[in-house]
């Protein structure tokens, strides 16, 4: 019997992580699920299960407490061949601008987290010679809105922290991808008015990540409209952009 | 507030939509409100997945909970789409037992409607594979219902058209299949009298259904292709043949509301004589096809809804008992060809018994037919519906929109026993929808 891979998925009880896990489930990957409340994950857990005869398991991971990602880390059975990130929180744009404690929390889960546990994963790889980390950003980390700057600048922080890895890891064997979703239906954006001919679901976040793991992808934009979206905005001129209601 | 409709894309009804995230978040959102149903895919044409006022979006509820590899017995959440069933496990070599002209149903609309597939006159209804069901009652309870414990609840469940409650979870049983092909044979017939005599011959066949060309008219009245089906054997493939070949995503999409003056007579004619001359001369061989065409002809464009125009559409499906059945449907057809703006599709196929207290089904034949929502539409089907109930008939609650309190109550006979155990379940009264709001519901709002 050949041995199977594995795939870490932090964040685990998102829409997003519950569609990401199935896609490489189904590709025949063993599966870790964590996130905060390890519990909650056994129905994904026993989907996995049931429907791809995988064998997947939980674990208790927190993203804003960092001192305990070396032994969360180390905790784990067996360093997995494939970690994605998929942490994050949207937060509210106008109390982040008054309440510097939601503000930190904001930056803290998009950036400084996700950005630590993937580096330390990282390391492993690279002493190990092979690995695929995979990092979920945002478009949003393109150019800062007036609407959502907080999240915005986490993500495109987030981003650099990615590119830099890459070019760095590259040369050890292990890659990594960006992945940048645009609007997503998931509980995250619940209520919020979406784009619909820019709005994807889940699944296709989830099928374009294992997808860019095995073509080895740098950077995904999930639907292509995107890229040429961002393009636009990120060309504007800020004396124009200023002033645009976006 | 949000505007939903079903398929058919009438009535447009204005009702808060909520997507809970756990099973205490449904049964705080039945309790909150009173008028509240599930919704599963929206594939029900009408108005029985739309809450009174408040309607509960299942499909997030997609996890199965275990599966017996051997057995092909199931557990999962009542959101999980048939289509994503098939996927997932048709390539480990089960489907379900009965499935519907789409896939993209939940399996609690499924259980809601007791849906009929082409099998259901020798296998019966998608309620009879399942065990058990956990239902949350309007009452506030979470049960366990099944053919011995809370038998009621269970088989008022079963084509209860989500009125007996929200379905959390099913167990039930999946169909051991060697492949993904289907066993076709073609049979084309001349009039109504042979298609009838056709799907009667088909008794024995597996899947039986016919495609009716509701253009022909006189001696032609009722011409027709019978599809018969077995599954294939993986034995029957050719070396190399991909035994379970997956379906795509529909690829050809309805973009935009056609004009409603794109489904015409004369565009209908002639798609209807291309359609019976491609058919028969197929007719007589059998051959492989994948179950994808062979059960979903429809689901390869998706929003074809969208072609009838904003205005919408009606699906008139009613099922006449055997005796007296070709005279009834006669009749009918001859109305329908007499007016013209035929339907584009009329199917006819033979059912047995319904096994839910308010399933559709019982032994004789069913017709289903579409019609653009214009004109004198709604006297029209009145007046088809007089016919039906003359008959000893009834309509499918899925697929309709529009029918009387009195042409509903004539049909369905057991409504009172079924009436009874809602009661029972929900005793203040949380469980509506527009549906039987329109039906049966003694508050009107
Ligand atoms: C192209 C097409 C072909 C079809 N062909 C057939 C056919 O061949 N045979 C047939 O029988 N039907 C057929 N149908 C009808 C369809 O199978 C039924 O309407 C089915 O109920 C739709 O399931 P849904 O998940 O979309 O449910 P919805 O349309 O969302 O809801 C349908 C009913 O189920 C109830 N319901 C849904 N989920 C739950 C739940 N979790 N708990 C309690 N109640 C619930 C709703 O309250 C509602 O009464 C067809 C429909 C289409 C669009």
């Amino acid at each position: 019997m050949t041995s199977r891979k594995t795939v870490l998925v932090l964040g685990g009880s998102s829409d997003i992580a519950r569609a990401t896990a199935r896609a490489f489930a189904k590709a025949g990957y063993d599966v870790q699920l964590a996130g905060r409340d390890a519990a909650v994950l056994e129905p994904d857990a026993a989907d996995l299960r049931a429907r791809y005869n995988v064998e997947a398991s939980r674990w208790t991971f927190d993203v804003l407490d960092t001192a305990s990602f070396e032994t969360f880390a180390s905790g784990l059975p067996a360093l997995p061949d494939v970690v994605i990130s998929i942490v994050g929180l949207l937060g509210a744009q106008e109390s982040a601008q008054s309440d510097l404690e939601h503000a930190t929390t904001i930056m803290r889960s998009n950036y400084e987290g996700p950005a630590l546990i993937l580096g330390l994963f990282a390391e492993k790889f690279l002493a190990r010679g092979y690995g695929t980390i995979v990092g979920v950003s945002s478009v949003a980390g393109d150019r800062g809105r007036a609407s959502n700057y907080v999240y915005g600048s986490a993500k495109a922080g987030f981003s650099a922290f990615l590119s830099g890895l890459r070019a760095r890891a590259s040369r050890g064997g292990v890659h990594i991808v960006t992945v940048k979703p645009g609007f997503v239906r998931t509980k995250m954006t619940e209520g919020m008015k979406l784009i619909g001919p820019l709005t994807v679901e889940a699944q296709v976040v989830g099928d374009a990540i294992l997808n860019a793991v095995q073509r080895r992808t740098d950077v995904v934009y999930v639907s292509g409209k995107w890229r040429l979206v961002m393009l636009i905005i990120k060309a504007l001129p800020e004396a124009i952009f200023k002033k645009l209601k976006f | 507030m949000t505007l939903v409709s079903g398929w058919g894309r009438f009535p447009v009804v204005d009702t808060d939509v909520l997507r809970p995230r756990s099973f205490m978040a449904i049964g705080e959102a039945v309790a909150g409100a009173s008028g509240t149903v599930a919704r599963g895919n929206g594939r029900a044409y009408g108005d029985a997945g739309i809450g009174a006022i408040r309607t509960i979006a299942m499909t997030g509820f997609d996890r199965v909970r275990s599966f017996d590899p051997v057995t092909g017995r199931i557990r999962l959440e009542a959101g999980v789409l048939l289509s994503d069933l098939i996927d997932t496990f048709g390539p480990r070599g089960f489907l379900p037992f009965v499935v519907p002209g789409t896939r993209f149903v939940s399996v609690g609309g499924a259980i809601a409607a007791d849906v009929h597939g082409k099998n259901h006159h020798c296998e019966g209804g998608f309620g009879r594979y399942v065990d058990s069901i956990l239902l949350r009652t309007g009452q506030g309870e979470i049960i366990e219902a099944s053919r011995e414990e809370n038998s009621d609840a269970f088989f008022a469940t079963v084509g209860g058209m989500g009125l007996t409650g929200v379905i959390l979870e099913a167990t039930m049983r999946l169909r051991p299949v060697e492949t993904g092909w289907i066993r076709e044979r073609v049979v084309s017939t001349s009039d109504l009298g042979a298609a009838m005599r056709a799907l009667d011959a088909g008794d024995s066949a597996t899947y039986s259904v016919a495609w009716i060309d509701c253009v022909a008219r006189g001696s032609e009245l009722g011409r027709s292709l019978i599809y018969l089906g077995e599954h294939a054997r993986a034995g029957e493939l050719p070396d190399g043949a991909d035994a379970f070949p997956l379906g795509k995503d529909p690829a050809l999409a309805v973009p935009v509301d056609l004009p409603s003056i794109t489904l015409n007579r004369y565009s209908i004619r002639a798609f209807n004589e291309l359609y019976y001359r491609m058919g028969a001369k197929r007719a007589g061989e059998s051959h492989r096809v994948s179950l994808f065409p062979y059960f979903f002809p429809l689901d390869s464009i998706s929003a074809w809804n969208r072609i009838y125009g904003r205005r919408g559409f009606l699906q008139h499906q009613c099922v006449i008992p055997e005796h007296g059945a070709r005279d009834v449907l006669g009749d009918i057809l001859e109305r329908v060809t007499k007016r013209g703006d035929a339907s584009f599709l009329a199917v006819l196929k033979k059912l047995g018994q319904g096994d839910g207290i308010l399933s559709f089904p019982m032994p004789g034949y069913t017709l289903a037919l579409d019609f653009p929502m214009r004109g004198d539409i709604l006297n029209f089907l009145d007046e088809i519906d007089r016919l039906v109930v003359a008959a000893g008939g009834r309509l499918y609650l899925a697929k309709d929109a529009r029918q009387s309190r009195a042409t509903f109550e004539a049909g369905y006979p057991a409504l009172q026993r079924f009436k009874a155990i809602r009661k029972s379940l929900d005793l203040a009264g949380k469980i509506r929808s527009k549906l039987s709001q329109r039906l049966f519901d003694e508050v009107q709002p």
